[in-house]
C-alpha cells in the first residue's frame, strides 16, 4: 500500500512539473504575473510529492518489504540499517528517485529564497528546472520504476552487492549527485539567461554560490569515491582512470572553470557568452556522468548497474538537452552583448587561460574516455585507453595551468603589472626550486619529473600563501593593522587562498603516490615478513571471523620499524553469504606521510597466505588536500557579498537591455538567499 | 587595445592551446591505446612484448598456483582456443573459473600471456562486453551465461 502511495506520489510529481514546466514559461513570455507566481508553489509541491515518494521507497527498504522487486533485488533482511537505507540508491531505479529528489530540492530553494530575483527569470529558472525533472521523473516511471511489485514475493532478498555495503559508498552516490545536480541551477540560470537575452553581474551573482556549492559537494563525492576505490578494490590505487571516474571528473574541471569564468562576468561583466556555454556544458557531462555508464555503452570495472534496454531513453534525453540548449544557444548567443575591454596581462585574460587550459583538460579527458566508442563504431576495432594515455595528456595540460595558478591571483584587473608581480613571487620561486631540489637529493633515483611536481606544488603553496599575506600586509605593517585586513578581507578571498593551498596539497599527493609508491607481494607462512620501505610487516597468521550478513578471513600483522612496534593491520577477506561474493577489505595505518597499506589474499591450503603490502606515500594528502579545497569553497560561500548584497558600486551596472537598471540592482540582492538556501541543502 | 586586438589574440592562444592539445592526444594514442584481443585473435596475429587487453572465460579446471605461492597460472578461453596465463598477485575478488576476465599484459616469446593486471567485473551476473562479443564470435555465446554462472562457495580455485 505505502509503496503504491510512493508511485502515485510520484505521478503527482510528474504532473505538477508539466503545469510548472509550462504555466510560468507561458507567463513569463507573455506578461501575466499569475501564471509566473505559479511556478513556486509548483516547486514545493513538487518536492512534497517527490520527498513521499522516496520516503516510500526507504519505508520499503527499512521493513525489508520484499514484494517490491526493487528491494528483493538490492536487499536482505540480515543487512546492517545503514545499507538498508543506503541501499535506496545502491541501484539505478533508487538512485534516479534520489536524483529528482535532489532536483527538487534545489528547485524549491530557488523558489522560497529567489524572492528579490526578477520575477521573468524566477519563473524562467524555475520552469526550466521543471523540465528537467519531467525528463528524469518520465525516465523513471516509464523505464525503471522502484516501486515494480513481484509476486509470489520471495522469502528473503538477492541482497545488494557487498562492494556497496560500506560507510564510504553509502554517501559517495548522494554526494556525487548534489554536485551533479547543482550544475542544474547554473544550467537553467543560462538557459533562463539566454531566453530573456540579458546576462549581468546580478546573474554572475546568482549563478555563483550555486554553482560554489555543486562544485564542493562534487569534489567531496570524488574524493569519497576515490577514498572508497583506495581502501575498498584492494589494489593500492586511488585513481583509475576508469570511465565512471572520468564521467565524474569532467563536470568537476568544467565547472571549476565555470566557477572562475563567473568571477569575470561579476566583476567584469565580460566573457558572458563563454559563461552560458560553460554552463551548459557543465551540466551537460553532468547528464552524461549519471547516464553513460548505465546506458552500458562504456564499460567500466566498478559500475554497478548496467542496462542497454534504457540505452534509447537515455540517448534521446541527452540529444534533447544537450541539443537543444545548445541551438538555442547558438541562436541567442549573439544577442548577448561583450563587455569590459582588457590586455592580455590581466586577470581576465589569467582567468581565461584557466578556462581554456581546464577546458582542453577536459577535452582531452572526454576523448580517451570515448575514444574505445568511436573507434570500435568506425573500424570495429575493440580497444581500451588506459592510464597511460591519461598521464600523457592530462598531466602536461595540468601543469601551466597549476603553474599560472599561482600567478593568477596576483594580476590585477584590466592591465597587470607582470614585472611587479614576478618580482613579489621570487620568494615562491626560490622556494620551489629548493622543493624540487631536495626531493631529488632525498629520494635518490627517483624520477626527475616526481621532483619538478613536488616543485610545482610548493610553488603554487608558497605563492598561495605570499599573495594572501600582501593582502593583509604580514610583515610590512604593525600586526594590530594585519589583523584588521585580515578581517577585513572578503571570504570569498580566504576561500581562494583556502582552495588553491588545498590544490596544492593534493598535487604533493599525487606526485608522491603516483612516483614512490612500494609494493610487495609474498607468499607468507604465520612468523614470517614482508621488509618495505623501511618497515617490518610480521604476518601472525590469519583466522575466520564472522560478521552480521559475511565470514570473513582475518590476517594478523605487527608493523614495526627498526624494532620498534609502529601497529597492528588486519586485513580481511569477507565472503558475503546471501550473493558468495567476495570482498577484500585493506587494512591501513597512516603516518600522515604515508600510508601502511596490507590485503590479505587466498590462502594456499597449505598454511600459507598471499599477502600483497603497499606503500602508499603522501596519500593521506591527498584526502586532506580534498577537504582543504572544500573548506575553501565553503569559506568563499559564507562571503557577504554572496549572502547578504551586492558592494556599493561606482556605476550602475551595464545592462545590455531588458527591463531598465532598477531590475538589474535588485537583482544583485538575492544572493542572501542563494547561500542561506544553500547551507540550508548542505547542512 | 582594440576589442579586435583582443579577439586575435584569444584566438591565438585558444587555437596553440588546442594544437598541442591534439597533437598529445594524437601521440598519445597511438603509444598507449591497448587493444583488446580473444584467444583466437590472439594466437591467429600474436604480437609480442606489446600491452594488449586478452579477454574470455577462465577454462574450467585450469587454475593452478606456481610454486612461490604467489604466482598463479591459468588459461583463458573463447571455447575455441586458449591461452595460458600468469599473474603475479592477488586476484580479483570475482575471479572464478568459467567467469569472464579480462587481462592486462603482454604476449610473451614462449606462448604464454604475462598478465601485469587481472580485472573481473565487480558483478557476479556481469560479463565483460569484450568477452561476450568475443564468445558470440567463436560461436560458443550462451546467453545464460552472461547471467548468472555457476558459482559455488568461494569459487573454484585457490581453497584447493
Amino acid at each position: 500500500m505505502i509503496a503504491e502511495l510512493g508511485h502515485f506520489a510520484l505521478i503527482l510529481a510528474l504532473i505538477v512539473a508539466l503545469v510548472q514546466g509550462i504555466l510560468p514559461m507561458i507567463g513569463a513570455a507573455r506578461g501575466y504575473p499569475g501564471w509566473m507566481a505559479m511556478a513556486k508553489p509548483a516547486a514545493l509541491f513538487q518536492l512534497l510529492f517527490v520527498t513521499l515518494s522516496f520516503a516510500a521507497l526507504t519505508h520499503a527498504y527499512v521493513v525489508s518489504d520484499f514484494t517490491l522487486l526493487n528491494v528483493v533485488q538490492n536487499s536482505h533482511s540480515a543487512k546492517p540499517m545503514l545499507y538498508k537505507i543506503s541501499g535506496v540508491w545502491g541501484n539505478h531505479e533508487g538512485s534516479m528517485l534520489l536524483w529528482i529528489l535532489i532536483l527538487a530540492l534545489f528547485g524549491s530553494a530557488v523558489a522560497l529564497f529567489g524572492n528579490n530575483l526578477p520575477a521573468t527569470l524566477k519563473a524562467r529558472v524555475l520552469g526550466i528546472q521543471a523540465w528537467i525533472a519531467i525528463g528524469f521523473l518520465a525516465f523513471s516511471l516509464f523505464t525503471s520504476n522502484p516501486f515494480e511489485r513481484i509476486f509470489p514475493a520471495p522469502i528473503n532478498g538477492q541482497d545488494l552487492n557487498p562492494l556497496l555495503q560500506d560507510p564510504g559508498l553509502a554517501f559517495h552516490p548522494p554526494m556525487l549527485y548534489l554536485g551533479y545536480v547543482g550544475f542544474s541551477m547554473a544550467f537553467s540560470f543560462a538557459i533562463a539567461a539566454l531566453i530573456e537575452g540579458r546576462v549581468d553581474a546580478a546573474w554572475a551573482r546568482w549563478v555563483r554560490p550555486w554553482t560554489l556549492l555543486a562544485w564542493c559537494f562534487l569534489t567531496g563525492g570524488i574524493a569519497l569515491g576515490s577514498w572508497w576505490a583506495y581502501y575498498e578494490l584492494g589494489w593500492g590505487g586511488w585513481w583509475f582512470w576508469d570511465p565512471v571516474e572520468n564521467v565524474s571528473f569532467m563536470p568537476w574541471l568544467l565547472g571549476t572553470a565555470l566557477l572562475h569564468s563567473a568571477i569575470v562576468v561579476e566583476k567584469r561583466n565580460s566573457l558572458k557568452v563563454w559563461t552560458i556555454l560553460l554552463a551548459i556544458l557543465t551540466f551537460s557531462l553532468s547528464l552524461i556522468g549519471t547516464f553513460i555508464v548505465r546506458s552500458g555503452l562504456l564499460t567500466s570495472v566498478h559500475a554497478f548497474a548496467t542496462d542497454p534496454e534504457r540505452g534509447l531513453f537515455i540517448l534521446l534525453l541527452l540529444c534533447l538537452t544537450i541539443g537543444g540548449s545548445l541551438i538555442l544557444f547558438a541562436w541567442r548567443a549573439p544577442a548577448l552583448k561583450a563587455g569590459g575591454l582588457f590586455s592580455p596581462i590581466s586577470r581576465e585574460s589569467g582567468l581565461i587561460m584557466n578556462n581554456l587550459l581546464l577546458a582542453t583538460a577536459c577535452g582531452t579527458v572526454f576523448l580517451g574516455t570515448l575514444y574505445p566508442l568511436f573507434a570500435e563504431a568506425i573500424s570495429g576495432e575493440k580497444l581500451s585507453v588506459g592510464p597511460p594515455f591519461f598521464n600523457a595528456t592530462f598531466g602536461p595540460i595540468m601543469a601551466p595551468l597549476i603553474f599560472l595558478t599561482a600567478i593568477g591571483p596576483f594580476l590585477s584587473w584590466k592591465r597587470a603589472d607582470l614585472k611587479g608581480v614576478l618580482q613579489r613571487l621570487w620568494l615562491a620561486g626560490g622556494l620551489a626550486i629548493g622543493a624540487a631540489l631536495l626531493t631529488h637529493y632525498l629520494i635518490v633515483g627517483g624520477p626527475v619529473l616526481a621532483a619538478l611536481g613536488m616543485g610545482l606544488a610548493a610553488w603554487l603553496f608558497v605563492a598561495t600563501l605570499t599573495e594572501w599575506c600582501g593582502r593583509i600586509r604580514l610583515g610590512r605593517a604593525p600586526l594590530s593593522e594585519s589583523w584588521q585586513r585580515l578581517k577585513g578581507l572578503p571570504r570569498s578571498a580566504h576561500g581562494m587562498t583556502i582552495a588553491h593551498s588545498g590544490l596544492a596539497i593534493v598535487l604533493a599527493g599525487v606526485v608522491g603516490a603516483s612516483a614512490w609508491k612500494q609494493e610487495a607481494v609474498e607468499n607468507l607462512k604465520p612468523g614470517e615478513s614482508i621488509e618495505l620501505a623501511g618497515y617490518s610487516y610480521l604476518f601472525e597468521g590469519a583466522r575466520p571471523v564472522t560478521g552480521p550478513n559475511y565470514d570473513a578471513e582475518r590476517g594478523f600483522f605487527k608493523v614495526s620499524k627498526d624494532g620498534e612496534a609502529i601497529t597492528d593491520l588486519s586485513p580481511e577477506r569477507r565472503i558475503y553469504r546471501v550473493q558468495g561474493m567476495d570482498t577484500t577489505e585493506a587494512a591501513i595505518h597512516t603516518t600522515g606521510l604515508a600510508d601502511l597499506y596490507a590485503v590479505i589474499g587466498q590462502s594456499d591450503g597449505q598454511g600459507g597466505w598471499t599477502v600483497r603490502i603497499f606503500y602508499e606515500p603522501l596519500v593521506p594528502w591527498l584526502w586532506l588536500g580534498s577537504l582543504v579545497m572544500i573548506l575553501g569553497g565553503v569559506v568563499s560561500l559564507t562571503d557577504r557579498r554572496l549572502r547578504v548584497g551586492a558592494p556599493v558600486r561606482r556605476r550602475p551596472a551595464r545592462l545590455s537591455h531588458g527591463p531598465g537598471p532598477g531590475k538589474g540592482t535588485k537583482g544583485t540582492l538575492p544572493a542572501k538567499g542563494s547561500a542561506g538556501g544553500g547551507h540550508r541543502v548542505g547542512a | 587595445m582594440t576589442r579586435k586586438n583582443r579577439r586575435l589574440y584569444l584566438i591565438i592562444t585558444g587555437l596553440v592551446l588546442l594544437g598541442s592539445a591534439a597533437a598529445l592526444v594524437l601521440t598519445a594514442l597511438s603509444d598507449y591505446v591497448t587493444l583488446f584481443q580473444s584467444p583466437t585473435e590472439l594466437l591467429a596475429n600474436p604480437q609480442y612484448e606489446r600491452e594488449i587487453q586478452l579477454g574470455g572465460l577462465v577454462e574450467e579446471a585450469s587454475v593452478d598456483r606456481l610454486s612461490d605461492g604467489v604466482t598463479v597460472a591459468f588459461r583463458i578461453t573463447d571455447l575455441q582456443s586458449s591461452v595460458p596465463v600468469t599473474y603475479k598477485g592477488i586476484l580479483p575478488d570475482l575471479f572464478r573459473e568459467g567467469q569472464g576476465v579480462v587481462t592486462i599484459g603482454s604476449f610473451q616469446n614462449d606462448g604464454t600471456f604475462l598478465a601485469r593486471e587481472v580485472l573481473a567485473k565487480h558483478d557476479e551476473t556481469y560479463m565483460p562486453r569484450e568477452v561476450a562479443d568475443a564468445l558470440k564470435a567463436s560461436g560458443k555465446w550462451r546467453p545464460e551465461s552472461g547471467e548468472t554462472p555457476s558459482h559455488g562457495g568461494n569459487g573454484g580455485y585457490g581453497g584447493d
